[in-house]
């Protein structure tokens, strides 16, 4: 299989297809379907080089990335949204959320 | 906000010269009030023709009509309206009821009726009998005309419905004839605010809830800032969450039947590393958004009418169901639609200046996933509220004076729906 990420974060490979999603409607689904352990093995992998990835993605222009560099950049808005879980909630689910539901229905892309 | 520490000695903000906010509006009084105006059915009538057949309604922005030919519908379901406003080939913004004068089809629509859609057109045509009407309202074709009888074009242009635009938001007043213009209705608190450059921040995350309360209560839980350590207690990290963490705005003010709450204190990235989240140390954003403050030039004195240092946001309450948060070089809004007496539709918009750069981009991610993890915490709590007001077993609830935007929203529109209801009675008298 070819590689989804750039060279430079091959070990981070094995979360891509389950992480790198384009919007934050699917990101929000996959953590809320998503076990704390599962969340959590995410995290640990690659919280400790975020601000390498942050600093990888910087160098491309937000309008013209190659398409390795813009899964890097969805893996990072993932590890934003399951932070939420791991640092905050300690767990999945927003905390007292009960049922409700708010859908983002716009967002720039990438 | 301003929290406090009870065991220190910090001292809060200067209150007016009465002691209390509450108190310096005297006419607000500092009596329980009643939310029967949140659960009644019959009270949810009269808000109809009260209040949002009345009052001037956001609906958008100028940006969302980025072009000639621009348009987009809102469903008002509480006035029984659907409005089309479209940018004319001459740039200027109109507002037609969403209606095609033959036989009453909804003019513009996309999948679903009932569901809103914006677009791009020259003309709107009727998916019923393909009647064809231009960006200005006027009837430009009739299919088989010569089977009429005499059917004068000019007298079937689309309904309109009256638009201004303050400031890049675009309002609508179902009104035959509104009582105020925008302007005059805004009062000057509101326009206070005419320079500051929201046409710069078009990089924008929209959402959309319908959630299980009434439009007020929810309006409520975002005017103000008490409720923020019980029912938030997560935007502080639990080392250093203290569980009497007392909340304290630096000022309020009134203007008709706007309101405005300013905080300040600390900066959130000013406060020792262990006050924030690790995602936020890294990212540089967060709970109160990016750290780096854009330069947006010289911004109104009126963004800050309290001379509150440091500043922290500015929260407009803005007649009837707008909310317009001014953060340090970002914006966040909110509208509250009602659907029902115990339902609405919330919308939330978070305005940034464009990214230049992918690390701004995540730190405009980070600020728009934030908040809805915390908008999650109200909408669920909520719609408990709703529920046991409905009970109607208790209706009468002491507001404290941080509560005082409360106080004042219900006190307007009971305003507005007493003043409709004597109207009335005097028409039928």
């Amino acid at each position: 299989m070819s590689a989804l990420l750039p060279t430079e974060f091959s070990e981070l490979e094995a979360f891509a297809p389950t992480w790198c999603l384009a919007t934050e409607t699917e990101r929000f689904e996959r953590r809320q379907a998503s076990s704390m352990a599962e969340l959590q093995r995410f995290y640990d992998a690659f919280s400790p080089r975020l601000d390498e990835a942050i600093e990888y993605c910087n160098r491309h222009p937000l309008d013209d990335m190659p398409e390795e560099v813009e899964r890097l950049l969805q893996l990072v808005y993932s590890l934003v949204m399951i932070a939420m879980a791991v640092e905050i909630f300690a767990q999945p689910k927003t905390v007292d959320a009960a049922d409700a539901v708010i859908r983002r229905v716009r967002e720039p892309r990438p | 906000m301003k929290f406090r520490d009870p065991g220190a000695v910090v001292p809060g903000w200067p209150r007016p010269t009465e002691g209390t906010w509450t108190e310096h509006y005297c006419d607000l009084g500092t009596e329980p009030i009643s939310f029967e105006d949140s659960v009644s059915a019959e009270f949810y009538e009269l808000e109809r023709e009260a209040i949002f057949k009345r009052a001037w309604l956001n609906v958008g922005r100028i940006e969302d009509l980025p072009r000639r030919g621009s348009y987009f519908t809102k469903e008002i379901s509480i006035a029984r309206a659907s409005v089309v406003v479209a940018r004319g080939l001459d740039d200027e913004i109109r507002a037609f009821h969403n209606i095609c004068r033959h036989r009453g089809n909804k003019l513009v629509w996309d999948e679903e009726p009932r569901a809103e859609t914006a677009g791009f057109c020259r003309q709107f045509m009727c998916k019923y009998h393909g009647w064809r009407y231009d960006l200005e309202g006027a009837l430009v074709f009739i299919q088989q005309e010569e089977e009429f009888f005499g059917v004068n074009k000019d007298e079937y242009g689309l309904a309109p419905v009256h638009c201004e635009v303050w400031n890049g938001f675009v309002f609508v007043n179902l009104d035959a004839e509104p009582r105020q213009t925008l302007r005059e209705f805004l009062g000057p608190m509101v326009t206070a605010l005419d320079g500051y450059p929201f046409g710069a921040l078009t990089e924008r995350y929209d959402f959309v809830a319908d959630n299980n309360s009434n439009w007020k209560l929810f309006a409520d839980a975002f005017q103000e800032y008490y409720h923020v350590p019980a029912l938030h207690p997560q935007q502080i990290p639990s080392a250093v969450r203290s569980p009497e963490m007392a909340i304290e705005c630096a000022h309020f003010q009134l203007d008709g039947p706007h309101r405005l709450v300013t905080t300040g204190g600390q900066r959130r990235w000013d406060l020792p590393p262990e006050y924030m989240y690790p995602i936020e140390r890294t990212t540089r954003s967060g709970l109160v958004g990016p750290w780096e403050t854009p330069d947006l030039g010289p911004l109104p004195s009126g963004l800050n009418p309290g001379g509150v240092e440091p500043w922290g946001i500015t929260n407009l309450q803005i007649f009837p169901n707008l909310e317009i948060l001014v953060y340090g070089g970002w914006y966040l809004l909110y509208r509250y639609w009602p659907t029902s007496p115990a339902t609405h539709r919330f919308e939330a918009s978070l305005g940034f200046h464009p990214a230049r750069t992918a690390r701004e981009r995540i730190e405009h991610e980070v600020a728009a996933v934030v908040f809805k993890e915390f908008a999650l915490q109200d909408a669920g709590t909520l719609g408990g509220t709703q529920a046991a007001l409905q009970t109607g077993v208790v209706d009468r609830f002491p507001l404290n004076d941080q509560e005082i935007l409360v106080r004042h929203f219900h006190k307007v529109v009971g305003e507005w729906v007493g003043t409709y209801r004597a109207h009335r009675s005097e028409a039928r008298a």
